[in-house]
């Protein structure tokens, strides 16, 4: 495959000419924050994070589905971008009700982290303390909408890599949500196979461990690389 | 009469209070009212959560006392799981509530009352603080924030925090006690067990200029009431609940915590958000009882370790049965602290804390659990309702300042009718109602060293509601 060069802030990078900009980014060692993207899963650009400057454009596009092309110049740390960022982050806190110091997933939340990284340290927008419900009917996990972000990795874990299809999208704008089936609750599921990979791969602490305490929900990713790995490329390495 | 007390950081009933003092017609102190009016609602919000987060929301009602209510709800889930936790995990999570006891009822001494009474009731306000005390006595001063730093450390070594460590859980415990931690608990406990013995001899001394305050601070017969071990010695994690009367008579024993609702009604003002509990077959509001370390003390027989029941011995004999004075909430209160530095040096070397099996598994095989455990300020209540999958669908908590909330009202009453005659406000008035109050170390005042003074109003009332004299400090 041919490869092409590129500039990532100020760094001459060689990558393969169907990478992302996030993955030649990630390649020369720079981080870029994301939300919505996973290891191994399908990206579709969502949650607006890993948006970076790309010279000779007005608009701002997101790393994970930008591809490379040659001669192009990448910015993804400018104070712009990080104004951006923690603004998404801003929102993302004011749609739903993440309340950190009694979260299962305290400690081990990418929402969290990432807002601790980017410095949000207030939320300049009107909280809208949505009344979600939380559906633990299933014998071995538990769905909290009130910590949904919206990143569908559960979704694309379950259609993509599990293959039960199970996790859903309903509705629209600031009502839509994650549904089991036919939008019904988890415990009454047919297809799902309780594989609980829509559990690891979660960010915050929407998905859950039945009979998780507090800060007690830690994800165990490698496993999800490990199937996909051992799918795509036939290495079964633990 | 109305006054306002401002406390910040916010718990369950902490905020806004105030007194209202009723004068009648010849300026003598009709009635007294205390009102707290901050509304916290954790028994309606927790409504809808799953019952294994209880443990991790509920502490947040206090920054002074979380363990107590991390304690108390854990408890609760362990009724809805219907297990028997781990022998280790009983053990461990008595330490951390020994260790609780240590560091409130330190602070409650040191920081918030000693003031009062070791500095003098009519010490300017500004002087009349734990700074105050430092000037005065570096070395007690010293010596009181380290004695609740210690408490403070043993929670720590076991939760992995000072405040509202996430450690108790459904079940059981999420961790033991590493070697280092048991090795620095030991080191620091001779020096922990002198503070509490000088505090002893102080406050004895102190009880001797004072008996017009042992007399007027809320001293009155009432019913006291405690968990209570099954051989008569003090409790604070679990046994049975046992109401005395005011002459140390049994009336209620061995009542199995969970049908706490037969015994104990709350009654509801519509003045303060703070419930009114009272003991049923005396009625409303004849059925003032107290709690905290002057109820247990009273309840108990014996400490269980040699200092403590030598102490409790002397304790007693300040009273005919029961002791009745809310102003020796103080000197139980470092009875309690002797006690418990006691029992943490007898735990130390126990096997089974080394145990690592600390947590029993087990699904929702109850719909209903009460939970209840000895706060510093006295016995806490928590009781869930859940559904078949554990969503919580009702909770109901008495916290341990609510039980006090009818004798605290008749406490100021009695001191005001001492203090206050006429139509205006001595000014060592102030310092003595919320010296009363201080006796029961609500949360009301346990937070006020976190913004470092009180807001405080008095408003003086006449018969037809109109304002005869006001002091704000």
């Amino acid at each position: 495959m041919a490869a092409k060069t590129l500039t990532i802030d100020g760094r001459l990078i060689s990558a393969a000419e169907d990478q992302t900009v996030l993955q030649a980014a990630k390649d020369a060692g720079i981080q870029i924050p994301t939300l919505c993207h996973l290891e191994g899963l399908s990206d579709i650009g969502a949650c607006r994070l890993c948006v970076v400057e790309v010279a000779g454009s007005n608009k701002l596009l997101p790393a994970c589905v930008t591809r490379i092309a040659e001669g192009m110049q990448v910015r993804t740390d400018t104070e712009r971008l990080r104004h951006y960022r923690r603004m998404v982050l801003e929102l993302l806190f004011a749609e739903r009700n993440h309340v950190c110091a009694v979260c299962v997933a305290n400690g081990h939340c990418e929402l969290q982290a990432l807002a601790l990284a980017l410095g949000m340290d207030h939320v300049r927008f009107e909280y809208r303390f949505p009344k979600y419900s939380v559906d633990i009917t299933h014998h071995s996990f538990g769905i909290d909408h009130n910590r949904c972000i919206l990143c569908t990795r559960c979704v694309r874990v379950c259609w993509y890599i599990e293959g039960a299809g199970t996790k859903n999208v309903a509705g629209r704008g600031a009502e839509c949500r994650i549904i089991t089936d036919l939008n019904q609750s988890w415990g009454t599921s047919e297809t799902c196979t309780s594989c609980g990979k829509c559990v690891q791969a979660c960010p915050t602490g929407a998905l859950f461990k039945r009979g998780s305490a507090v800060a007690e929900m830690e994800r165990d990713r490698t496993r999800l690389e490990f199937i996909v790995n051992a799918r795509e490329k036939k290495q079964w390495i633990v | 009469m109305a006054r306002w007390i401002k406390i910040d950081p916010v718990t369950r009933i902490e905020g806004h209070a105030k007194i209202s003092l009723l004068l009648d017609d010849s300026g003598q102190v009709a009635d007294a009212r205390f009102h707290v009016t901050e509304f916290r609602g954790f028994e309606k919000f927790c409504e809808g959560r799953p019952f294994a987060e209880m443990p991790g929301i509920t502490p947040r009602v206090c920054g002074i006392c979380p363990v107590s209510h991390l304690l108390a709800s854990a408890k609760a889930c362990d009724q809805i799981l219907a297990v028997d936790i781990p022998v280790a995990a009983e053990k461990l999570r008595r330490m951390m509530n020994l260790g609780q006891i240590i560091q409130s009822h330190a602070l409650s001494f040191f920081h918030l009352s000693a003031p009062d009474f070791l500095l003098g009731w009519d010490t300017p306000p500004e002087r009349r603080n734990v700074f105050g005390l430092m000037a005065a006595n570096p070395d007690l001063a010293r010596a009181g924030i380290r004695l609740r730093q210690f408490g403070q450390e043993i929670i720590e070594h076991l939760g992995g925090r000072k405040i509202h460590p996430a450690w108790a859980v459904p079940g059981g415990v999420r961790a033991g006690l590493p070697e280092t931690g048991r090795d620095a608990i030991r080191a620091k406990l001779p020096e922990a067990l002198a503070t509490t013995r000088t505090a002893i001899a102080l406050f004895k001394q102190v009880l001797k200029s004072h008996e017009q305050e042992t007399q007027v601070f809320g001293n009155f017969p009432s019913l006291f009431l405690g968990l209570i071990a099954p051989d008569d010695t003090w409790e604070h994690y679990d046994g049975k609940l046992r109401f005395v009367d005011g002459g140390g008579n049994v009336i209620a024993d061995q009542i199995d915590p969970a049908r706490y609702k037969e015994f104990i009604g709350e009654a509801v003002e519509p003045a303060s958000y703070l419930k009114s509990p009272y003991y049923r077959s005396l009625g409303y509001p004849a059925g003032l009882y107290r709690v905290g370390p002057l109820a247990r003390l009273n309840i108990s027989k014996r400490m269980g370790t040699p200092l403590a029941d030598e102490e409790l011995r002397h304790f007693k004999s300040l009273g005919w049965g029961a002791v009745t004075s809310s102003f020796l909430y103080h000197y139980a209160r470092l009875i309690e602290i002797l006690a418990s530095i006691e029992r943490i040096d007898h735990m130390l070397d126990d096997p089974d804390l080394r145990s690592t099996r600390l947590r029993s598994d087990a699904g929702i095989n109850r719909l209903s659990g009460v939970g209840v455990s000895e706060a510093p300020r006295g016995t806490l209540f928590h009781d869930y309702q859940v559904d078949p999958d554990g969503i919580i669908t009702g909770v109901n908590l008495i916290i341990a300042t609510g039980h006090n909330n009818l004798a605290m009202n008749r406490t100021i009453a009695q001191i005001a009718r001492h203090y206050i005659q006429g139509n205006t406000i001595p000014e060592p008035m102030l310092n003595r109602v919320e010296a009363g109050i201080r006796c029961y170390d609500p949360c009301l005042s346990c937070s006020t060293h976190a913004d470092g003074h009180l807001a405080l109003q008095i408003t003086l009332l006449d018969h037809r509601g109109q304002v005869i004299d006001e002091v704000v400090r």
